[in-house]
């Protein structure tokens, strides 16, 4: 199966993060910052990104600003025509900092937000956070980069959706993107706690349709849909292997940031190889490109051309296969997996919160 | 917003025309997207300077297409203003 040219890359430059969020989709086992790649190896990653026909660069974790490189990485990037996003928590986000990110040409800054109800924000994050982020959105509007929020949306703070919009209106967002918990990573772990009621998914939609033409031309509103409430899957990143690729901070290489779930198969590290050839050529990208691996209902199924089989990573998180339709699909009878998980998410909600020290534990 | 000959159209605060030599393409990059443009889109997006109006556009064309060009710019900018990434003044 041939391969096109990606258009994105999201680099994960450390998994190291102040905050604690239980809904983080960085693996449960993560790198610690002794593994992770060097300024230099991460220049090379973005010049061959280039090469390759990458024009998106996402700066991510964990928190970047936790690396001191950020400025010298945003730099480079620049000078090679990438357009760069920093996500961020906003925690280590300076002025100082902002002011040389933005000499260094980056672009684009996506700061989180955990809620608009404070005490529920410090409880979802593991602390305090909320009067950083306050500032810092602040100084990136006035320093005039783009300006994106990002809310994840759950149990506990999808029924202040419409409070959260008008919270990121009066920050000066250019874009928000409100999106509903997709379950990978911690998420899974915590998907019980997290699973909101099918009376909140519909309320939320409803106010941010509402909300979407209100602001539009001021505020461009991404509503990121809740998949397990959905009757068919999303068509995750366009196709495995297709558009965008995400290098890990150990320079493991992979088709999404919820591939590591696949434990059947070996993603190629940067260390090793030249990007070029992990895109083209590596075992992990031709696994799921095109068709061919597709069992039934998708082999057969006019939407295979639209959702692709759905999410391989979201396959074999919950049937072990991924070569199997994503069970999201209403035309697989893996739908039982999803409809049971959303029949057992009642109950208080009780999260596993998002800590490096859990690693050693795993083992 | 319904696009007529009178609307003036200017490229999104955040999203910006450039050239991609590895596909050899001129190319719409904003915050999270991309559009790979050809020609044509190209050179419609170069003349949205936000004084120049559809009317204005579709005439500049016009003389490089030979022909009225009015539904096609009309059409394609209407696409781009659904996408937020053309506004209209």
């Amino acid at each position: 199966m041939s391969s096109n040219h990606p258009t994105t890359l999201l680099a994960e430059i450390t998994h190291r993060c102040p905050l604690h969020c239980p809904y983080c989709s960085n693996p449960l086992e993560m790198i610690r910052g002794d593994g992770e790649l060097t300024t230099e190896d991460w220049k090379r990653v973005f010049t061959q990104a280039r090469q390759l026909g990458v024009l998106q660069l996402g700066l991510s974790g964990g928190e970047p600003l936790v690396r001191s490189d950020v400025e010298e990485l945003a730099t480079h990037a620049h000078a090679l025509g990438l357009y760069t996003t920093l996500v961020t928590s906003a925690v280590g986000l300076t002025r100082g900092r902002a002011e040389k990110l933005r000499e260094a040409g980056l672009e684009h800054i996506q700061i989180s937000i955990q809620d608009s109800d404070h005490a529920v924000a410090d409880r979802i994050a593991g602390m305090s956070a909320v009067r950083q982020k306050l500032s810092a959105a602040a100084i990136v509007r006035e320093l005039g980069f783009a300006f994106s929020i990002n809310i994840v949306l759950h149990r506990a703070n999808i029924d202040r959706v419409g409070e959260m919009i008008e919270l990121a209106a009066s920050l000066g967002a250019d874009r928000l993107e409100l999106a509903n918990t997709q379950y990978y990573g911690w998420a899974l772990e915590n998907r019980n706690a997290l699973m909101p009621t099918r009376a909140q998914v519909a309320a939320a939609a409803d106010v941010a349709e509402g909300a979407m033409r209100r602001h539009r031309g001021r505020m461009q509103i991404v509503y990121v849909l809740p998949d397990y409430h959905e009757s068919y899957p999303k068509p995750c990143y366009g196709g495995w292997g297709k558009h965008y690729l995400v290098v890990a901070p150990d320079g493991r290489t992979l088709p999404c940031h919820g591939a590591t779930h696949i434990t059947t198969l070996r993603f190629d590290s940067v260390r090793d190889h030249a990007l070029g050839w992990i895109w083209e050529e590596s075992p992990a990208f031709q696994a799921f490109r095109g068709e061919a691996w597709m069992q039934e209902p998708c082999r057969t199924c006019p939407r295979k051309a639209i959702d692709f089989g759905g999410c391989r990573c979201q396959a074999f998180a919950l049937t072990g296969d991924a070569t199997n339709a994503d069970p999201v699909c209403t035309l697989t009878p893996l739908r039982t997996i999803i409809d049971r998980a959303l029949q057992e998410a009642e109950g208080p909600p009780a999260y596993r919160y998002r800590h490096m020290s859990l690693q050693r534990e795993r083992r | 917003m319904q696009l007529t000959g009178t609307s003036v159209p200017v490229l999104w605060r955040l999203a910006r025309l450039d050239f991609d030599p590895v596909r050899q393409q001129r190319v719409l990059l904003y915050p999270e997207g991309v559009v790979l443009l050809n020609d044509t889109g190209a050179a419609v997006l170069d003349l949205c300077d936000g004084r120049r109006s559809v009317a204005d556009i579709a005439t500049v064309l016009q003389e490089r297409y030979h022909g009225d060009v009015t539904a096609d710019v009309i059409d394609y900018l209407s696409r781009l203003v659904e996408r937020e990434l053309v506004r209209v003044e």
